[in-house]
């Protein structure tokens, strides 16, 4: 989808909004040049890209982030099965190396690619815009994208996504999202995994959904257990209704489409005709 | 390194800029950094210098201007000055306070030399 992204090109910066103005007291030969540019413009272009692409195929897409080792692969395989019977699901995964969440999300038969970020910490919008080259998009269905295992820098880079979820594992310790605020001020959902783990942890789930609301009093909180299943039906309609909703705005826009051109016509017809 | 990234972000934009306006040199680099931003201005200096070198702004000045983070309290509705995400409001002590300002990552402008 990035045929127009310029990449490999060093000089092109396709989109770039960047405007220069010139102050007027400066030196022959040195001058001050205005930018006024968001260091993260050129992956919020790519993102709204993406954004539109999942848009106009009506796909819900999902960007899942954790620290390493809180089941975001375990709960995305669990998701694929459980899914891609009613709806196309497809996974993009990241890593910073290889290809093991890719191949056991793959064999729960969903297609999935993975992106390794080699000494990169999180994904980026342009990057999962070249990972869609080498996936079926999931039309009318639901895309999970797995982000790097890392609770800090993810939270800045946009990827097109509408919702981010973040995954909370009760082994983490309950004070996680004071310690990653921006992590969790950036969640649209917080699932809070392995709770079939509970009884030998020390993990306060009231207080930790306290920090949570602190963050972020907007947040949706689901609770669950991806290895054993428990709390995930909520989660799987979750996702059905992020679907559903996807659906009826492509079905919303499309009429709204149809309706501009059934008036052009009208229109036409009344010139002619007058 | 989130740093990195954004050092290389910040290299292109600046290199971009520089060669359209046909300098030989960029002498300066400012950026407008929030306080609340989620990146570390000495972590962010030192991925510059390690970015920009054999560029157009190899060895520029790279000055960070801070941006004080203030937020609307959710409680009493006003306007406060926030150190840091989250902190209680320091007017009323409300738990909720939602960021207004203070999460910048902007470059700012770039002094050229011809």
């Amino acid at each position: 989808m990035c045929a127009t992204c310029g990449c490999g090109d060093p000089d092109a910066n396709l989109h770039s909004h960047a405007h220069d103005h010139h102050d007027h007291h400066d030196h022959a030969d040195s001058r001050r040049v205005s930018i006024e540019q968001d260091i993260l413009a050129r992956n919020a272009e790519f993102a709204a890209e993406n954004r539109q692409w999942f848009m106009d195929s009506g796909v819900l897409a999902l960007n899942l982030l954790s620290s390493p080792g809180s089941g975001k692969t375990t709960l995305l395989t669990r998701t694929a099965q459980a899914l891609r019977a009613e709806f196309p699901v497809a996974v993009i995964s990241g890593d910073q190396q290889t290809a093991r969440d890719a191949e056991r999300i793959q064999a729960a038969g969903v297609p999935a690619v993975q992106i390794n970020t080699g000494k990169g910490c999180h994904l980026d919008a342009h990057g999962v815009g070249h990972a869609l080259e080498h996936l079926p998009l999931p039309e009318g269905g639901a895309l999970l994208i797995e982000n790097v295992g890392n609770l800090v820098c993810p939270a800045d880079f946009d990827l097109g996504e509408a919702y981010k979820v973040v995954l909370l594992s009760v082994t983490e310790g309950e004070d996680k999202p004071l310690k990653y605020a921006n992590m969790f001020a950036a969640a649209g959902l917080l699932v809070l995994n392995k709770i079939d783990l509970l009884p030998y942890v020390d993990f306060d789930v009231a207080q930790c959904l306290e920090y949570a609301r602190q963050v972020n009093p907007d947040v949706q909180i689901l609770q669950l257990s991806a290895r054993t299943g428990v709390g995930l039906d909520a989660w799987l309609d979750w996702i059905r209704q992020g679907q559903r909703q996807a659906l009826a705005d492509q079905v919303r826009r499309l009429e709204a489409k149809l309706a501009t051109v059934q008036a052009r016509l009208t229109r036409s017809e009344s010139v002619r005709h007058a | 390194m989130h740093e990195m990234a954004l050092a290389e972000s910040i290299l292109r934009t600046v290199e971009t800029v520089a060669r359209r306006q046909g300098a030989v040199r960029v002498a300066e680099v400012r950026l407008e950094i929030g306080e609340l931003a989620n990146v570390e201005v000495a972590a962010l200096e030192f991925a510059l210098a390690a970015a920009l070198r054999d560029s157009l702004a190899d060895g520029a000045h790279i000055e960070c201007l801070i941006v004080p983070g203030q937020g609307r309290c959710r409680t009493c509705g006003e306007i406060v000055p926030l150190a840091a995400l989250y902190d209680p409001c320091p007017r009323c002590d409300g738990a909720s306070v939602q960021p207004t300002g203070g999460q910048e990552l902007r470059i700012k402008d770039i002094l050229i030399k011809k």
